[in-house]
């Protein structure tokens, strides 16, 4: 049985996610879903004294794929500093990710990303803003 | 005697596969219909050898061309059973239809304190259209509950239905659940409150018999591309004394009867309402689309659905951790929704497009009803005239395949 997209390690992570869970209270935190299959994703972040990711977090509800990657997305960005985490970039996580994606689903790889970039760059909560309307 | 293999041949993408050595499954009619070869041909034909404007040119291809797009509009009239031509509006799509009466009607009936009546189970297009047309005014928006089941809190209904209630717009049949609703029954009430009933009937009128007067309804939409027809075309109908009274909706050529550097007079119906070159090719191709549906006959087309709507709820109903949104039985129109225990519905489509399978995945442009549901997202097959039970056996394979690769059968 060809199993595409859904290999071992993909499968493994969405039953087994690393780094799951919520860090209160965080230097950064967002969340986001992915409004064409709803899937949700929050990051939360620790920074240390040097602005190194000291302790990342994340949470959240989706498909295998949107899953895996927010696994494989914390495991990797620990250590690094803000910059680099500002600068990472899509092809690298859809590297980590390692199969081949169609369109829709790649949006579903890069959910953690946009999150966490987010995130980082300090974009009030788009359900906030709606608040103020 | 309904002949699936006839009906079958008439779709050419039938014949295609998605992969090499996978033929086409397609389950995904709810979302949008695959075309007859005969909607195919009527559109080229047009382009072939009639294409012009029409309404204003007097050599023969317009006349043509005008001739085939009003011919268009009494096929649908007597498809639904309108009482006349001028009441059927070519508009882009339901989701324009609804825009249209809410801004249209609703901008020159609703005011503050006003209250419009939805349910819990609409579709976006019935839902945003009116949430605009409240925030603009100042109305209020109240929404009819639905059960546990997937049916709608009738018993209700006098609750929401007060003399503040300008308009009750409901869908006819789910695109989620399936349900269909007591159309008839909620346009009386409607009535008996003073309110306007509209009817989403882009789930209904593709699949079964529906008489607008009959119903009774003051407007009903739906969507062409979800019939067999082309995209880019819909149909608004509405009461003629209703689409008379009301102000035009978009301004343009072809809507008006007369215009100087002052003003303008509007056109009469149905032209009041159709701004610009119209949507000619798309209004032949569901006029052929219409005639198509008639031919197979909307009650042969209803039980057979019913019939593949049954033995796939029950086949369904064996796989272990499924979930069907829904009621039971009868009242189920041409679709199953269902979440599966430990797999998303993305993660589904994606393995059974593996298969050739294509169904829906998401929320189905119903948001509200899947967070009042308390799930981000389901799967949906939907079913046509097309449609076997063989493919719904491949459905069901391909779902167990699923729970394969999701270490899900370990029983």
């Amino acid at each position: 049985m060809d199993a595409g997209i859904y290999r071992e390690q993909i499968i493994d992570l969405y039953e087994h996610p690393l780094n799951y869970g919520q860090l209160e209270p965080a230097d950064f935190s967002y969340e986001e879903d992915n409004p064409l299959c709803g899937d949700v994703i929050r990051i939360d972040v620790r920074l240390d004294a040097e602005q190194r990711v000291a302790e990342i977090l994340w949470s959240g509800d989706g498909c295998a794929i949107s899953q895996a990657a927010a696994s494989l997305l914390t495991e990797e960005i620990k250590g690094q500093t803000l910059a680099e985490l500002k600068a990472f970039p899509a092809e690298r996580l859809l590297e980590l990710v390692g199969v081949p994606l169609s369109m829709a689903r790649v949006k579903c790889a890069l959910l953690s990303l946009k999150v966490l970039k987010a995130g980082a760059y300090g974009i009030p909560d788009p359900d906030t803003m709606r608040g103020h309307e | 005697m309904y002949d699936i293999e006839r009906v079958r041949a008439d779709f050419p993408i039938l014949a295609t596969e998605v992969y090499p050595g996978v033929p086409l499954v397609y389950l995904d009619s709810a979302a949008s219909s695959q075309k007859p070869a005969v909607v195919i041909e009527a559109m080229a034909d047009y382009y072939r050898r009639y294409h012009a404007n029409v309404h204003r040119g007097v050599h023969r291809l317009s006349e043509m061309a005008t001739t085939a797009y009003e011919g268009a509009r009494v096929r649908v009239a007597e498809f639904i059973h309108a009482a006349a031509p001028e009441e059927i509006i070519f508009v882009g799509n339901a989701t324009e239809g609804f825009n249209l009466v809410a801004q249209s009607w609703g901008r020159a009936n609703v005011g503050p304190g006003d209250e419009i009546l939805l349910t819990e189970m609409e579709h976006h297009a019935n839902l945003v259209p009116w949430q605009m047309l409240a925030a603009e005014r100042g109305a209020t928006l109240r929404y009819l509950p639905f059960n546990d089941d997937g049916t709608l809190a009738l018993e209700r209904l006098g609750d929401f239905l007060t003399e503040r209630t300008k308009l009750f717009s409901f869908t006819a049949v789910s695109n989620v659940f399936g349900t269909i609703n007591p159309v008839r029954e909620l346009v009386d009430a409607a009535h008996a409150a003073g309110a306007l009933a509209m009817v989403d009937a882009a789930q209904s009128v593709p699949h079964m018999p529906v008489d607008v007067r009959a119903l009774d309804c003051d407007f009903l939409a739906f969507s062409s591309h979800k019939m067999c027809g082309p995209t880019g075309i819909g149909v608004l109908y509405g009461k003629r004394q209703l689409l008379e009274a009301m102000p035009p909706f978009l301004g343009g050529g072809d809507m008006i009867r007369r215009v100087t550097f002052d003003g303008f007079i509007p056109n009469e119906l149905p032209w009041k309402f159709e701004a610009g070159t119209p949507r000619i090719a798309e209004a032949i191709g569901l006029g052929a689309a219409v005639a198509y549906l008639s031919a197979l006959g909307m009650d042969a087309i209803h039980a057979h659905e019913q019939a593949i709507t049954a033995y796939a709820l029950e086949s369904l109903s064996e796989l272990p951790g499924l979930r069907l949104l829904g009621p039971p039985g009868t009242q189920h129109g041409g679709l199953a929704a269902f979440t599966l225990e430990g797999a998303h519905p993305h993660d589904i489509a994606e393995i059974l497009d593996k298969d050739g399978i294509a169904i829906r995945a998401g929320h189905h442009c119903a948001m509200p009803l899947h967070h009042k549901l308390g799930v981000n997202a389901s799967a949906r097959a939907s079913f046509y005239v097309h449609t076997t039970t063989d493919e719904i056996d491949k459905l069901v394979a391909g779902l167990h395949r699923v729970r394969e690769l999701f270490r899900l059968e370990r029983d």
